[in-house]
Order: C-alpha cells, then sequence, then structure tokens
C-alpha cells in the first residue's frame, strides 16, 4: 500500500513538475511537431487494420445475435455504430496505442535515463521533465483523438463493408440505422475518453521511463510496465466516464 | 574557483560523503582521485547539482550553488560543461546538432555564427568531417570528444568531466588527456576531473583531492605526491594498487 502511495505521489509530481515554460519556444515546436509525426502518423496503419476489423466483427457478431425476425436489420447499424463510438473507436485503439507509443515512449526515455542523457540535460540547467515530457503529452492530446475520429469513421465502414460482403443488409439500410439514432452527445463522449486516453498513455509511459534505474534489462521492464499501467488506468478512467457522462 | 564547505551526503542511512572541504582553480586540471566507492562520482554529481547535498555549500565564484533559488541555480548551471564517462551524447542527434544543441538553447547566436561555433569546437578536439555521423557511428575517443566540444560549445567557465578515460585505449586515453589540459588553460576553466588513472594523474593533474571512504584524505600539489605518500598508508596503497 505504502509503494502505491508512493507511486501516486511521485507520478503527480511529475506531471506537475512538466508544466513549465520552454527555455526556447521554437524547440519546443520543433519537438512537439517531430512527437505528433512519431505518434499520430506512425499509428495510422495500426489503427486502420484495428478498427476495420473490430467493425466488421462486431456487425457479424450482432447479426448473429438478433435473431427475430421482429427485429428489423437497420438495428444493427444503430448498434455497431453507437458501441464503435461510444466504447470501441477509443478503448480497444487506446488500449493499442498504449502498447505501441506507450512501449516506446517509456523505452526511449528510459534509455535516455540510463545513458545518462537525462543527467546531461539537468547539468545545462534544462527541465528533462518537461523538456521530453510535455511535447509528448502535447503532441498525445492532439494527435490520439484524430486517430480516434478515424477509429470512428473506420469502423463503421468496416461495419458497412462486413454486411455487403455477407449480404446481410445494403449498406443503406446500416446507414440509416445508424442515423435514426445518432445523438451528437455520444462524439463529445468518445473525444472526452480520447482525450483522458491520451494523457494517461503519454504522460504514464514518460514517467515509467523517466524513473528507469539500472541498464537495458530495466529498460525493457520500464516499458513492459508503462503499458500494464497505462491499460489499467484507461480501463478504470473508461468506467468513470461512462458513469459521469452517461 | 569552485569551493566545497563541509560537504555532506547520505543515502537513507549511508553516509557516503563526510565534511569535505576543497578548492579548485581555474585555469589547471584539478583531479579528484580515488577506488571506486569511495564517493568521488557522488561529489561530482553533488558539485553539479544532481544530487543535493543534505549539508555544506558549493560556492562557485561565491554563488553558493547549494542554497539559491532554483532560476539562479539554472543560471549557473548554464557556465558548466560535464564530460560524462559514458559521454551521454544525444542518440537521435548528429554529432553536429549535439555540439549544437547547448547554442540552439541558451546562445543568442544566428544561425551562420551557431555553425562557425561547432565548427570551432569540433575542430578544436580534432574533429573533422564528422557533423553529419550519429554517435553510434563513430568510435568511443570520438564521442569523448563531441562530448568535450558540447561541454565547451557555450564558453563554459566549469568543466566536469567524469572518468574521462574509461574504456579507450592508452594513446586514446593520453590524447584526451592532453585535450583536457589544453582546453583548461587555453580557455582558462576550471576543469574538475574524476579519475583513478595514474597517468593521467602524473602527466596533466596538478592540483589533486584524494578521497577515501567519503573524505577528503589528503589535497595537494602533484609534486608533493610522491614526497605525501611516504607517509600516508591510504594514498600510497591505492597509488600502488593503481600502478600495479
Amino acid at each position: 500500500m505504502n509503494k502505491l502511495f508512493f507511486e501516486l505521489g511521485r507520478y503527480i509530481l511529475f506531471v506537475r513538475s512538466m508544466f513549465f515554460k520552454p527555455e526556447r519556444f521554437k524547440v519546443f515546436f520543433e519537438r512537439t511537431i517531430h512527437e505528433m509525426n512519431n505518434i499520430g502518423v506512425g499509428s495510422v496503419g495500426i489503427v486502420t487494420i484495428i478498427s476495420v476489423f473490430v467493425g466488421a466483427v462486431t456487425t457479424l457478431q450482432t447479426a448473429y445475435q438478433l435473431v427475430s425476425p421482429l427485429i428489423p436489420m437497420k438495428v444493427i447499424g444503430t448498434i455497431v455504430s453507437d458501441s464503435s463510438l461510444l466504447e470501441f473507436a477509443p478503448t480497444i485503439t487506446c488500449l493499442v496505442l498504449a502498447g505501441k507509443v506507450g512501449a516506446n515512449i517509456a523505452s526511449e526515455v528510459g534509455n535516455m535515463r540510463v545513458t545518462e542523457q537525462i543527467d546531461a540535460l539537468e547539468v545545462m540547467g534544462i527541465n528533462s521533465s518537461g523538456f521530453l515530457g510535455l511535447p509528448k503529452i502535447i503532441a498525445g492530446v492532439i494527435m490520439i483523438p484524430c486517430l480516434i475520429i478515424v477509429a470512428n469513421f473506420l469502423m463503421i465502414s468496416g461495419g458497412i463493408l462486413a454486411a455487403r460482403l455477407t449480404d446481410l443488409m445494403s449498406p443503406n439500410e446500416f446507414v440509416q440505422g445508424a442515423r435514426e439514432t445518432f445523438k451528437m452527445f455520444t462524439v463529445t463522449v468518445s473525444m472526452t475518453k480520447a482525450l483522458v486516453f491520451a494523457f494517461i498513455i503519454t504522460s504514464m509511459s514518460t514517467y515509467e521511463g523517466y524513473f528507469t534505474e539500472g541498464g537495458a534489462l530495466e529498460v525493457g521492464e520500464a516499458g513492459t510496465r508503462a503499458v500494464t499501467r497505462s491499460c489499467v488506468l484507461i480501463l478504470f478512467a473508461d468506467f468513470i466516464i461512462a458513469k459521469l457522462m452517461l | 574557483m569552485i569551493e566545497l564547505v563541509n560537504v555532506n551526503k547520505s543515502f537513507s542511512d549511508k553516509q557516503v560523503l563526510f565534511d569535505i572541504n576543497a578548492k579548485f582553480e581555474p585555469g589547471i586540471p584539478n583531479l579528484i582521485i580515488g577506488a571506486s566507492g569511495g564517493g568521488k562520482s557522488v561529489l561530482l554529481k553533488c558539485m553539479v547539482g544532481l544530487f543535493k547535498p543534505e549539508g555544506g555549500s558549493i560556492n562557485y565564484d561565491g554563488r553558493d550553488f547549494v542554497h539559491l533559488p532554483y532560476e539562479q541555480v539554472r543560471e549557473v548551471r548554464r557556465e558548466i560543461g560535464m564530460l560524462f564517462q559514458g559521454t551521454a551524447l544525444f542518440d537521435s542527434l548528429t554529432v553536429e546538432e549535439n555540439v549544437d544543441f547547448p547554442l540552439k538553447m541558451f546562445g543568442k547566436m544566428t544561425p551562420d555564427e551557431r555553425k562557425d561555433r561547432i565548427n570551432f569546437c569540433l575542430s578544436r578536439v580534432g574533429l573533422e568531417n564528422v557533423n553529419k555521423k550519429f554517435p553510434a557511428e563513430i568510435s568511443g575517443g570520438m564521442k569523448k570528444r563531441v562530448g568535450i566540444a558540447r561541454a565547451i560549445a557555450l564558453e563554459t567557465r566549469y568543466l566536469f568531466c567524469d572518468e574521462p578515460n574509461s574504456g579507450l585505449d592508452p594513446i586514446t586515453s593520453r590524447r584526451i588527456d592532453e585535450l583536457l589540459h589544453d582546453i583548461t588553460q587555453e580557455f582558462k576553466i576550471t576543469t574538475v576531473i574524476n579519475s583513478h588513472d595514474m597517468k593521467t594523474v602524473y602527466d596533466i593533474g596538478e592540483s589533486i583531492t584524494f578521497i577515501y571512504k567519503g573524505k577528503v584524505w589528503w589535497q595537494g600539489h602533484r609534486n608533493d605526491l610522491d614526497s605525501t605518500r611516504a607517509h600516508n598508508h591510504e594514498l600510497d596503497a591505492f597509488i600502488a594498487a593503481s600502478q600495479f
């Protein structure tokens, strides 16, 4: 229990230490653009594959469960679009991004720690946590919601594609079902989740890397810890947001 | 000049440094020597602010580094250059970008002036045609030179070197020693070098501080080393073991 409170306190202090006035705005801006490219553009491929398949599988499984002839097929469109917007796109995409982006950030920062590069920044008088962490957080908070928007679109597209390919229903029927019950609030919930999850992934991964001690083995362990802790926090935050907003 | 007054440092309940008092003069290489685990690296890290000592003061030309407000500590740190044991070059940056890093962050130079300064620093440490290479593509000795070039890029007043010869062959070690000696004299820097290489001590060391079990056991000039070891058992044992 003591360890839990120690880690929690250290994490909060670490996050607080990151918010500072950059030494050179131009350098800070360049680093943020670089991170946006790494986190955002570098993840488009995996997000595309996952979203299309999750959308397609959700459509097929929903159709499998709706066996009553009294329920119109367009309901599948409603269920798939709503569950994609509310849950699958933000949560599943961010769980995958915790693995891809989180491990990458933790190992990069952890490697900088064990090779004294972070010490070198400190000796120069640079706020190392802010210099390394803040561009990643800003990049994550901007790019991950963009990825979630793409994932929302692709999941629904994957659903339409699966319905069309398996002759379950026509694309028009699917879209009609999706539009009939569409509420803008579901997009608000989706974006809220994306923002919160983005902050969790980037800050937790930077934190784990920043406090790495030892060598290559510990850098690997930091990467694993960053992924598992980010995933647990994402699921926890998912529950809290669902409870508060829905 | 850097002056240490009663510096103490402990980790949990284990005290590592005991009332360290020492002076390091500008323009000459000041060497801290002692066996591994004696507290040399901890002392160096206290001096550059990576560890905060529990007691005492570290004065950089009269500025008490330990008790200064954070903003002023950062000002002092910008006058400090450090060569780390493992060089600590930024992997993702080229040699040129590594040397440019402090200039870009804190310098007030135009891009052309920065380029000239980078080329000057790299040529001063004897490196040419490596500007666009990454640290992973150059040898250990070259990495140390890039580390020195980065450390002096901002016209540093205080230079700290932690085991500058570790992992280098004897010839490259001597070249690094000579380079540190020449740069210290040329730019009138206060240079503090951690080492347990007695060849370095005899070749370039002028002011020597011998640390033993976290205490300053002896401080004096290199010329007095041999006469002192005759009646200083710990110093004698260290020198004998190092030369063996």
